[in-house]
């Protein structure tokens, strides 16, 4: 067999911690209220790998089954809420600051 | 047969995990808000691939349908009513970029030797073969598990806490569901253009 070993639930939770990381990083990193949008969906779509991953039944044969699916569609739902709240907040921002990056937003410092 | 040589399963998850994780290291290191953008739709449409991999094939119809086809075309709209020159590409100091890059690194190290900690996660499912695609058809199973019938779950040993086959999503679904109309019309109501103060000082 060409390939690496039979995919497992450990190499899918590789790809979801890289993604995690990513996200966290670029939530860290960015100094554009869309950029720091934009690493929370990665780490959403990390867990949600997660999710997958211990649902399926290819990957284990004890598994979470059907609810690991049902989670990840929440979690998906939730994700485009957040997202639409999260772009109001930041256009609401732009609007009365005529800026995106969030390092002016230190009204609220001590 | 060289068809049959190759793991093909195995390669198809090589190929989207590259591209999941190689299109999330160009967003991270990427400073133009554009396109990250861009990378971020190649790295959720990849991870789609993922999900169709494991045999959730309608999450992964939803995760193209809702991420990809909604959610990332909403933040592209939010960075064109943002795109002013000087936000387009927006430098982050080096300090930061060492701060966060040794603190997410370790924290990646902890993860990864978590995820190949335990042994029941390490090897696969040995009688994945036998698994015929038919069984993997989700899509009526979460229908059904959303309107709070568990159809998976008929032969299981009953809770005397749950009616038989109740034990399913709707409570949760209608909760979801209401929750996004409430955060929608409020996104729209908080985004919205707002009037001019007139003279009066009334603020329409």
């Amino acid at each position: 067999m060409i390939g690496i070993s039979p995919v497992s639930v450990s190499h899918y939770l590789v790809v979801g911690a890289v993604l995690f990381v990513v996200g966290a990083i670029c939530m860290a990193t960015k100094r554009n209220a869309l950029g720091v949008l934009m690493g929370v969906e990665l780490v959403l779509n990390g867990a949600n790998l997660n999710f997958i991953a211990f649902g399926s039944k290819y990957l284990r044969a004890e598994s979470l089954g059907l609810d690991g699916q049902l989670i990840a569609l929440f979690v998906i739902v939730l994700a485009a809420a957040e997202a639409a709240v999260a772009l109001a907040i930041a256009l609401n921002f732009y609007n009365n600051h005529a800026t995106i990056d969030v390092d002016q937003a230190s009204e609220l410092k001590g | 047969m060289l068809l049959a040589a190759f793991d093909w399963h195995s390669l198809f998850f090589m190929f989207f995990a590259l591209l999941t994780c190689g299109f999330a290291v160009a967003m991270l290191f990427s400073d133009n808000v554009v396109h990250m953008a861009f990378y971020l739709i190649l790295s959720l449409g990849a991870s789609a691939g993922l999900f169709f991999l494991a045999g959730a094939e309608f999450v992964g119809a939803m995760q193209l349908m809702i991420y990809v086809g909604g959610t990332l075309v909403l933040l592209i709209f939010g960075v064109m009513l943002t795109a002013q020159s000087r936000f387009i590409s927006m430098k982050t100091r080096s300090g930061e970029w060492v701060m966060a890059l040794v603190l997410g690194g370790s924290l990646l190290f902890l993860l990864l030797t978590a995820a190949f900690r335990v042994e029941d996660w390490r090897d696969g499912n040995p009688n994945a073969a036998d698994i015929g695609i038919a069984e993997s058809k989700t899509t009526t199973q979460i229908g059904m598990g959303f309107t709070g019938v568990r159809v998976d779950r008929l032969d299981a040993p009953e809770d005397s806490t749950l009616v038989p086959g109740m034990s399913g999503y709707l409570l949760p679904f209608v909760i979801v569901s209401v929750h996004l109309l409430v955060v929608l019309v409020g996104a729209a109501y908080m985004a919205r253009t707002k009037r001019r103060a007139t003279s009066t000082g009334a603020a329409a």
